[in-house]
């Protein structure tokens, strides 16, 4: 039997204290653990970029990274986008420009779009379709979701 | 998947001890993009996974004026955000910004997708074309050993029970040297290639004074070539990197797949060893 581990971390800005058995995934913790369940799992094998998460300021997929690795460490995943009562810019326009159907994707899209626009607030469509060729979406065809993204990008 | 132990070890001795006690059971790890899916699949049956990274001689990034230290642990993005080293080494940014998508190269690296051994690595070829070394620690001290020696078959490595990649160590570049990697895929990113080829050379005005040409997915290894060799003392003109990349292409034996056929894949080597054997020297002539 192998015991649970002690994690602390930041998530979404607020400290966390949990145990979490040593061999699952960030996801599964986000999800099971945590009971964050906006963080989605597509292919669970790092393909797919559906379980995108925010770790120490760099988007990596959470499927391929231990809960148990994230102590001392700051999370960000789609639940802490938007402001209460207030979308995200991105989020926004993702609903405006009906850049999601099915929506697996989307909070993966989400966050890695968002790191993108905190890191260079103008990106040109080529920088946004290879930033996010981590991403899969089997819906939208992409142009959408580019779009969605580029909107936000102009307006800054 | 067999329940295993987290081991976050912070020095050598510690990764060693641990390693060494679970013998075949335990497996070392960084950015987990690939160990994390052996073990979820089943592949690897476990009782720990030890987390290499946390470990100072894993992360060291040094470019000094003979030597550039590696760790194994460093990730992708920190090899092409650094403004000096990827001035340095475009052949080793060229690796570096294809290996997965962002959210891979935030936590994988050069080093573990050595270790991972894959015939298609997209960052072995590079590593073996500027001479690489690989640093190896385990219970009986540490050990070198050239980085196209490494990998014994598919997803096989030297790396036996205890041992880990600490670190690789290659020449700075100097004035004349220059490499390149491509590799062919049938979309742009994201992506296995199907053939892929990393070329250096050394030149001395016109003369190429020594050169290496590595192939990835033709063979259960990445193959150095003996391309390189038939170039030393040569000019570096067309006709001769030309006829360098027909040996390259003979040098290749690869299987057909679901990825390409054989014949295509060793048409697919000569091109790319023409083509990165001319990126290579124009690199080599800004870099004088």
């Amino acid at each position: 039997m192998v015991e649970k581990v002690r994690v602390r971390a930041t998530l979404n800005g607020e400290p966390v204290d949990f145990l979490v058995a040593p061999y699952v995934s960030l996801l599964d913790t986000l999800r099971e653990e945590l009971g964050l369940t906006g963080t989605k799992e597509g292919c669970n094998d790092g393909n797919c970029g559906a379980c995108t998460v925010n770790l120490d300021g760099r988007i990596v997929d959470s499927c391929c990274v231990l809960g148990a690795e994230i102590d001392g460490s700051t999370v960000e995943t789609i639940e802490g986008m938007a402001e209460p009562g207030r979308l995200h810019p991105l989020q926004q326009s993702f609903l405006e420009e009906a850049a999601l159907q099915c929506g697996i994707c989307t909070p993966g899209f989400l966050v890695s779009a968002k790191a993108l626009l905190d890191k260079e607030p103008n990106p040109s469509e080529e920088r946004i379709r290879f930033w996010l060729a981590g991403n899969l979406c089997r819906c939208t065809g992409y142009d959408k979701i580019v779009k969605a993204v580029q909107k936000v990008a102009n307006s800054a | 998947m067999h329940p295993f132990e987290y081991v976050r070890a912070t020095s050598i001795d510690e990764a060693v001890a641990t390693l060494a006690k679970h013998g075949e059971r335990a497996r070392p790890f960084a950015g987990g993009t690939d160990a994390l899916v052996m073990a979820r699949a089943g592949r690897w049956e476990l009782d720990a996974l030890v987390d290499v990274k946390h470990i100072p001689e894993t992360n060291v990034l040094d470019l000094g004026s003979g030597e550039f230290r590696l760790g194994a642990a460093v990730p992708c993005y920190r090899v092409y955000e650094d403004a000096k080293v990827s001035a340095a080494f475009p052949g080793l940014v060229d690796s570096a910004t294809i290996i997965g998508g962002i959210q891979i190269q935030s936590r994988a690296g050069l080093g573990g997708n050595l270790c991972n051994a894959s015939p298609s690595g997209d960052g072995i070829c590079s590593l073996i074309v500027h001479n690489t070394t690989c640093v190896i620690a385990g219970p009986n001290g540490t050990r070198e050993v050239a980085s196209e020696d490494f990998c014994t078959g598919p997803g096989q490595s030297v790396i036996g029970d205890g041992e880990f990649l600490v670190e690789m160590k290659m020449p700075t570049p100097q004035k004349g040297f220059g490499a390149a990697y491509q590799r062919f895929t049938p979309r742009n990113e994201m992506d296995i290639a199907v053939a892929g080829v990393a070329s250096s050379v050394q030149l001395d005005g016109d003369t190429i004074m020594s050169a290496r040409v590595a192939l990835s997915a033709v063979g259960p290894t990445p193959i150095l070539s003996s391309a390189g060799d038939s170039l030393a003392g040569k000019e570096a003109t067309a006709e001769n990197i030309s006829v360098a990349a027909q040996i390259a292409s003979g040098n290749a034996s690869p299987i057909s797949d679901m990825r390409g056929t054989a014949e295509q894949r060793t048409h697919l080597v000569g091109v790319l060893a023409r083509r990165t054997l001319e990126r290579a020297v124009e690199r080599a002539r800004e870099n004088n």
